[in-house]
């Protein structure tokens, strides 16, 4: 078999260790807690990093008012069934069709990405703003606008007491590099092409 | 005022002298966020207690009450925890705590249980070292003044308790000058559960009636032996002070346990009323069961030939104690100056000869000189006690000269001698009692105190004194108070308890029958004039907070439940008027505590331990009524 069709191919069963491995981590370090609070998030679950984070972190947010982090969320249903239909198809694509298809897969995968990535900016700006008006303590920012608990999309930022931090996972490690792969087999297919003609 | 120890002074300027010398200060500093290398669990006396502390630093870091009540916890006064003081005089909130001995495997401690005797109501208590919490006590029959107790054998086979008063065995109304050969002393071998650790009383050797003050369990070779000291081998019963020092030397009995263990397995002793208390904590159910036992077996020493011999030790030997290879048994006359050095190999030879020098009560005692190692001579005053290195060194305090004295073992010379502030009674070199002493540090802990803080007169905590013993010379480093009045201690690196250190009880383990699972379960039901309580604790709030409809003249249980699940979170709860103390309720734990309301009105409880920001803010009322109100109970679920 060609390199190229093995590339995508593998690029794309790569997304199947997303539903093995989280595919994203906050975690909370403040003084107080010698052992870092943490979460990891599936494409089907929030997890505890250690046992009953995130009952910690959600006992210690209602203090600034902020919603109880969900058992579930809507998203835990779509992910898993995008994810597998992207493998399939491009297990599928990587088999029986022609090297344009690679791109158009990486692209729709892209597209994919970004509004996964955009949805979860909202669920956070959504925890991390809607909150309770009854909150125990209410914090303001220097304009006196009401203070937002929002952890960061990628990276670090300091949260009162909190440094928050959040970074990919080994699933969302997969699935880029998947990606990437998808896109040197395109590579490839398209040199090959070039080749087949020019010969 | 010979006894109390004097000529310290002149000692004293020199040492003082010598500690600015050096760098002390920083051998005993541990930096903010750092561990204290060694723990070390000290024995409260007369508070009941085991008090742990950092070495070096000489931190306290946590007071476990074992034999007493506890207000800061409610241990002794919490409805689950009652039952671990009961005993079959009833409950008795207090003893006399001795001597603590950290659990072995192969001779070496293994971090997981201490065991502590109470020498009053004889008992022996087992503290689990993952959560530094009492578990479990046995009460010891037979037996009053429980000293020679409670160390335990290689693998910790078993525990011992040897009673320090010879009584009726069994108890009888008799006139008490017929004392000599009528009182018998009780030596108990409680097994321990390799498991679990839970503890049961085997068998009990009938000894003759002389008292018997220590032990230590022999190891190595002498693995399978156990060694008491004995006084009074008069036998008198009046003024003994006197007529308890006559004969110029008594004896360090010699107990071959595993030929008794086997005889006692192949049926034999005899089985005979007994009433003592068994109390197991549980760990899943928060709770303490007592049951009494209503038997226990007994061996008559002189129907296992070959299991006891009795060793001529100069004068009222108090300590006994073992090398860490097990070949020699130093006995302390504290009358005496001289240490006497028996040798294992000596003894089982003298054995193999049948080279006996007479016997009492059927049991052979030996030659004198037959046993013998060597006799170090001192020059100090009244020898006690006698702990060790890794490098075959010795080191034995002496009380009425407060000092102590450091030796070779096989040589006998005197290597160097400190002076302790003062009149010290044991010492402790962490694993000093196992085949292996992390020989660093030792601790002397001192009877009184004097001058070492503010010399505020009648009492002070009495005084613990850490050397540095890794050089040739010992360096004392600090001193540190400590509770009650410590007798023994024990020690072992920290990094042996940290990996089974527990941090919280997880909640899908809590058992407790009045647990409940969430602070939505939160009710109150009324059983006639009992009111049960099942209430919730979370930062920063009880549920339920406002309960209505109690009544003079009830019975109120508060079955608190605390739902935290993170590392240190307790939650405290205390009730205007209760009779009895607060309860603070570690994560995933369930106490309960009682009140009787005696008066109407509307009264506030709260949170004891500061939780959160808003601790201040946990808190409830109850509404109690007349006696014969109709009002309806009914409560608050979380602001509703």
């Amino acid at each position: 078999m060609k390199k190229h069709k093995i590339l995508m191919m593998v690029g794309s069963l790569l997304l199947l260790l997303l539903f093995a491995f989280p595919l994203w981590n906050i975690t909370l370090e403040a003084p107080q807690y010698p052992t870092p609070l943490g979460m990891d998030i599936y494409i089907n679950k929030f997890e505890d990093m250690h046992p009953h984070d995130i009952k910690n972190i959600n006992l210690m947010n209602h203090y600034v008012g902020m919603k109880y982090i969900p058992e579930t969320i809507p998203e835990f249903k779509i992910f898993p069934v995008v994810i597998a239909v992207m493998v399939i198809l491009g297990v599928f694509i990587g088999l029986k069709a022609n090297y344009k298809w690679y791109l158009i897969w990486f692209i729709l995968m892209l597209v994919l990405g970004i509004a996964g990535m955009y949805d979860f900016y909202l669920w956070e700006y959504n925890y991390g703003h809607d909150l309770d008006p009854k909150a125990i303590m209410k914090f303001t920012n220097p304009d006196g606008s009401i203070m937002g608990f929002q952890p960061p999309l990628f990276g670090s930022k300091d949260i009162l007491n909190f440094k928050a931090h959040s970074y990919p996972r080994l699933g969302a490690y997969g699935m880029f590099f998947g990606m990437f792969l998808t896109f040197i087999a395109y590579l490839l297919g398209k040199k090959e092409a070039k080749k087949v003609k020019s010969n | 005022m010979f006894m109390m120890g004097c000529g310290n002074n002149g000692n004293k300027t020199q040492e003082k002298a010598g500690a600015l010398g050096s760098n002390a200060a920083e051998k005993v500093y541990v930096a903010p966020g750092e561990h204290d290398e060694f723990y070390a669990f000290l024995s409260g006396g007369y508070s009941g207690n085991v008090t742990v502390y950092g070495l070096p630093s000489g931190r306290m870091l946590k007071e476990i009450p074992v034999f007493s009540q506890f207000p800061t916890s409610g241990y002794g006064y919490s409805e689950e925890t009652k039952p671990m003081l009961n005993t079959s005089h009833g409950f008795i909130p207090w003893d006399d705590s001795h001597h603590p001995d950290i659990s072995q495997t192969n001779g070496e401690l293994d971090g997981r249980f201490i065991f502590i005797n109470g020498n009053n109501t004889p008992r022996i208590a087992k503290i689990d070292l993952s959560v530094f919490e009492t578990t479990e006590i046995i009460e010891i029959p037979n037996s009053a003044g429980n000293h020679s107790s409670s160390f335990v054998t290689e693998n910790t086979e078993y525990v011992v308790a040897g009673t320090r008063f010879s009584v009726p065995v069994p108890q009888v109304d008799m006139p008490i000058n017929e004392y000599k050969g009528k009182f018998k002393g009780a030596l108990s071998f409680i097994s321990v559960d390799p498991e679990h650790g839970h503890m049961d009383l085997k068998f009990q050797i009938i000894m003759p009636g002389f008292n018997y003050d220590l032990s230590h369990p022999g190891r190595g070779n002498s693995h399978g032996w156990f060694f008491f000291s004995t006084y009074n081998t008069e036998e008198a019963s009046t003024l003994l002070e006197v007529n308890a020092s006559q004969n110029d030397k008594d004896f360090i009995a010699a107990i071959n346990w595993k030929k008794i263990e086997e005889y006692v397995n192949n049926g034999g002793g005899k089985k005979m009323p007994a009433n003592y208390a068994h109390n197991v904590y549980d760990e899943s159910t928060h709770n303490a069961t007592s049951t009494m036992k209503k038997e226990v077996l007994v061996v008559d020493p002189t129907e296992v030939p070959g299991a006891v011999y009795l060793l001529p030790t100069p004068k009222s030997p108090h300590g006994c104690d073992v090398s860490p290879d097990g070949e020699y048994i130093i006995g302390s006359g504290k009358l005496s100056a001289d240490l006497t050095v028996h040798s294992f190999t000596n003894m089982l030879k003298a054995i193999e000869d049948k080279k006996f020098d007479g016997e009492a009560y059927g049991i052979p005692i030996m030659n004198y000189d037959d046993v013998v190692a060597g006799v170090v001579k001192s020059g100090g005053l009244g020898p006690l006690h006698t702990e060790f290195d890794a490098k075959g060194n010795a080191y034995t305090t002496f009380f009425i000269s407060s000092e102590v004295v450091k030796w070779k073992l096989g040589t006998w010379e005197v290597i160097d001698r400190k002076p302790t502030y003062y009149s010290v009674g044991h010492l402790m070199v962490p694993g000093g009692n196992s085949r292996k002493p992390f020989g660093k540090y030792l601790i002397a802990m001192n009877k009184i105190t004097k001058d070492r803080y503010l010399p505020t007169g009648p009492e002070l905590e009495h005084s613990v004194q850490l050397y540095d013993i890794s050089g040739e010379k010992m360096e004392l480093l600090s001193d540190f108070p400590s509770h009650g009045e410590p007798h023994y201690a024990a020690g072992c690196p920290a990094d042996l308890l940290k990996p089974k250190s527990k941090k919280f009880y997880k909640m899908e383990e809590n058992k407790h029958p009045y647990a409940i699972k969430a602070p939505q379960d939160a009710k109150v039901v009324r059983e006639g004039s009992n009111v049960h309580i099942y209430m919730s604790t979370i930062r920063s709030h009880f549920t339920p907070d406002n309960i209505e409809g109690i009544k003079v003249g009830d019975n109120v249980y508060f079955h608190i439940t605390n739902h935290e699940q993170d590392f240190d979170v307790p939650h405290g709860f205390a009730m205007i008027g209760a009779n009895t103390s607060e309860i603070l309720v570690m994560p995933g734990q369930t106490k309960t505590i009682t009140w009787q309301p005696k008066q109407v009105g509307v009264w506030p409880f709260y949170c004891t331990d500061f939780c959160s920001a808003l601790h201040q803010e946990m808190q409830g009322y109850i509404r109690v009524s007349p006696q014969n109100s109709d009002i309806k109970l009914s409560w608050s679920l979380d602001g509703e």
